[in-house]
């Protein structure tokens, strides 16, 4: 994992295409030497800082770690219903990337992710507007579009599963005005997921919004007034200034949105509902995990598929800090 | 950016073992099942004393609960009962990891697709001694319902009610469309005429004659079992049979000859939501639908007619059971309230608060009554060739199956031969991991 090349501590580059290129050949200035004196720090203080984080380790080591390792054995087991076990070795691996549902699950949730991360761009550019000097009752405005972000995910599927229905529905009665003959979004192969993942994205656009707007903040409001006095129109502004300085915060939004994406459950479950035929064709990973776990029992196999989720997720995110070198721009 | 650093790193491990730690939920359990209870039973003394719980997931049945517990406490006064509602949806994942912990409630609701999986697994305490001691006489109760909760020749516990299925029909959509309301024994020819002849005269309106659907229980275990047919038999599915095949026909047509809303849209809006829209002039449905339209408009102008006869007449009938678990420490206490429940006094008071049919023989009057107009008697009669709902040890396997395949067959995407012949294929492969 590269996070620690992040540190702090780690002279601040000024370029940064360049900092990425030169840090390897720099050991140095690299993480290595941050740690060694960073650990030494630590010992010599004796106890006091390992007391001071003991109730968030043990905590996290109780709830989350101990579960992981739990998990990575059980799935190497037959595990019943209420308890017990006998080693199974690799099976279930083996059975499950033989298992169809685990590529289709694949797919569906990529689709998922790809179309909740449209939101990005979307939410860039509102928080950009948000943002400019005058607008009147902007605070109303973020609480407006904030409020997906809180609300019960079950409340949030229920009205769109309101919207979307076939034949009574806002979405298709709309589309009917103008001569659109819409269809089963729910409950037709194809258009489930993406229906599911237009609610996604619109829930995900309030966090974005925050997180983006706090980033706008710290963008010096002299640079607009330089580029002003340049001539550059608002849209060259916007490109040239507010984009790139905001990379940071968009990195981070990203790096949130793929990760929730990829544990998409709740959304899916509640709009298409668990009888819904077409489930089985659009079920992400995590309601595959439920289905095998929950609905047929067959734990020691959803705990292989738990941990072919953590590794998606993992090589995933690993990726996205490496690539952050090439787009991300740090002061 | 300094800020940057700590934020992402910390979702990133909390949402890496947020992944993984969904398991949480199941992994807190130790090795091994529990052995199974003896069945041991003494009749409890009346100044037993004990504070026990009692798990349920209907919160429209606790006023009757509450009336039954006081009934209780008045032979029983130590003993201190608390209902815990847990909703449905959740209800079975969380008697799950109960049962892994040792710590199920005391005495708590079993459903008949559970009932193998807790049996099986030694989860349960059997109601033999109480049988044998005479508190408990299982000639009370339905006989399919009674057969429903015994494991392998050893019996669990008794329905404390039960449902069977019927047609909810809407007078005033025949009426509108002109069709005359069948009376008495009607045949499936009758009523697939029926269904189409309704849904062509209201076809402008958006109305149909009649839905098919998802739901088993309510739809297509019927027409199986009407066909002569089985969904399960002993060990092996029963989908592959001519019966099973023509009670899958029977949906199918139903919905080619546009008697039936599609598939797709029943999805979208279920047979129950159709129905009580008045866009639906019959709805095959549980007798468990009366508390749904009890208070509506539609109230005046329902009745239930019988379910159409194939081959055979035959309606699924199901019914829950109180049930110990093998592992309390408050058990004769427990067994005590369950043998309680059990009781005709018990019984009637259920049958008079009005929520379900209660399953002791003769009290069940007050059901009837409860929508006098509405000939609520059908779901009484049904008693008679009632068949109990399919189930197996694990039963939510093949059902997923089912749900899976059938809509292929329902929608007419597929031949229904080739749907039933891999469904049996797949069912028989989940039986055997039995």
């Amino acid at each position: 994992m590269t996070s620690s090349s992040l540190r702090p501590g780690s002279p601040a580059p000024s370029l940064p295409g360049r900092a990425a290129r030169a840090r390897p050949g720099n050991p140095a200035h690299g993480p290595g030497g941050a740690r060694s004196s960073g650990g030494g720090r630590i010992a010599g203080d004796g106890i006091w800082p390992w007391l001071f984080i003991a109730p968030l380790v043990t905590g996290i080591s109780v709830f989350y770690f101990w579960p992981v390792l739990q998990t990575a054995f059980y799935s190497l087991t037959d595990w019943g219903v209420f308890g017990g076990w006998t080693f199974a070795g690799v099976d279930n691996y083996v059975a499950l990337f033989a298992d169809p549902s685990l590529y289709l699950s694949i797919g569906n949730t990529l689709l998922y992710t790809a179309i909740v991360l449209l939101g990005i761009p979307i939410a860039v550019y509102l928080a950009s507007l948000l943002n400019l000097p005058g607008l009147r009752f902007a605070s109303l405005y973020r609480v407006l579009f904030f409020l997906p972000y809180v609300a019960m995910p079950t409340a949030v599927a229920m009205v769109w599963r309101v919207i979307y229905n076939g034949d009574f529905g806002l979405l298709n009665h709309a589309l009917a005005l103008v001569g659109i003959d819409g269809p089963y979004w729910i409950s037709t192969p194809g258009a489930a997921t993406v229906a599911v993942a237009i609610v996604g994205l619109w829930s995900s656009l309030g966090f974005s919004l925050i997180v983006l707007a706090a980033g706008l903040k710290n963008i010096p409001p002299e640079m607009y007034e330089a580029a002003e006095l340049d001539g550059a129109s608002r849209w060259r502004q916007f490109r040239s200034i507010t984009v790139p300085l905001l990379t940071p915060s968009i990195f981070f939004v990203t790096i949130v949105t793929v990760i929730s994406s990829f544990q998409v459950f709740d959304l899916l479950y509640a709009i298409l509902g668990s009888s819904n035929p077409v489930l089985p064709k659009s079920m992400s990973l995590v309601y595959f995990f439920y289905r095998e776990g929950f609905v047929t029992n067959d734990k020691g196999y959803a705990a292989a598929i738990a941990m072919v989720i953590f590794l998606i997720i993992g090589i995933v995110t690993a990726v996205q800090f490496r690539l952050q070198k090439r787009w991300v721009q740090s002061d | 950016m300094s800020p940057l650093f700590p934020i992402p790193a910390r979702r990133r491990t909390a949402a890496l073992a947020g992944a993984a730690g969904l398991v949480l939920l199941v992994s807190g359990c130790s090795g091994g099942g529990a052995p199974a209870g003896s069945g041991e039973y003494t009749e409890p003394e009346a100044d037993l004393s004990a504070e026990i719980t009692y798990g349920v997931w209907d919160q429209n049945q606790v006023p009757a609960i509450e009336e039954n517990i006081a009934a209780f406490n008045e032979e029983y006064p130590d003993i201190d009962v608390t209902v815990n509602v847990t909703p449905y949806a959740e209800y079975w994942t969380k008697l799950q990891t109960q049962a892994s912990s040792d710590t199920l409630p005391d005495l708590f609701w079993m459903n008949g697709p559970n009932i193998g999986l807790y049996a099986s697994n030694g989860q349960l305490e059997p109601i033999t001694g109480a049988v044998e001691s005479g508190d408990i006489d299982l000639d009370n109760y339905p006989d399919a319902l009674v057969d429903l909760y015994n494991v392998d020749d050893v019996q669990y516990g008794v329905p404390k009610d039960f449902d069977t299925i019927g047609i909810w029909a809407n007078k005033a959509l025949f009426e509108q469309a002109g069709v005359p309301l069948p009376e008495g024994d009607w045949t499936w020819d009758e009523f697939q005429q029926t269904a189409a002849d309704i849904s062509t005269a209201l076809a402008d309106q958006g109305i149909y004659g009649g839905a098919g659907g998802m739901d088993g229980q309510t739809t297509y275990y019927n027409t199986i079992f009407q066909a002569g047919g089985s969904v399960i038999d002993g060990d092996t599915s029963g989908y592959d049979t001519p019966g099973a095949e023509a009670g899958i026909q029977f949906w199918t047509d139903l919905i080619e000859s546009g008697g039936s809303p599609s598939i797709q849209q029943l999805t979208d809006t279920t047979g129950d939501q159709w129905f009580t829209s008045g866009k639906l002039a019959m709805y095959w449905g549980g007798s468990w639908f009366r508390s749904a339209i009890t208070d509506t408009d539609l109230a005046a102008n329902v009745t239930v007619l019988p379910l159409p006869t194939g081959e055979q007449q035959a309606t699924v009938i199901h019914g829950v059971a109180n049930v110990v678990p093998a592992v309390s420490e408050n058990k004769r206490a427990a067994q005590a309230l369950q043998v309680f429940l059990a009781s005709q006094k018990s019984q009637q008071q259920q049958g008079d608060a009005g929520a379900v049919i209660p399953a002791f023989d003769g009290t069940q009057d007050a059901f009837t009554q409860s929508l006098p107009d509405a000939n609520l008697q059908v779901f009484l009669d049904a008693l008679e060739y009632a068949q109990p709902l399919p189930v197996s040890n694990n039963s939510a396997a093949w059902n997923a199956a089912e749900t899976e395949l059938l809509p292929q067959a329902f929608s007419g995407e597929r031949p229904v031969t080739d749907v039933t012949a891999e469904l049996a294929e797949q069912m028989n492969a989940a039986l055997a991991e039995e």
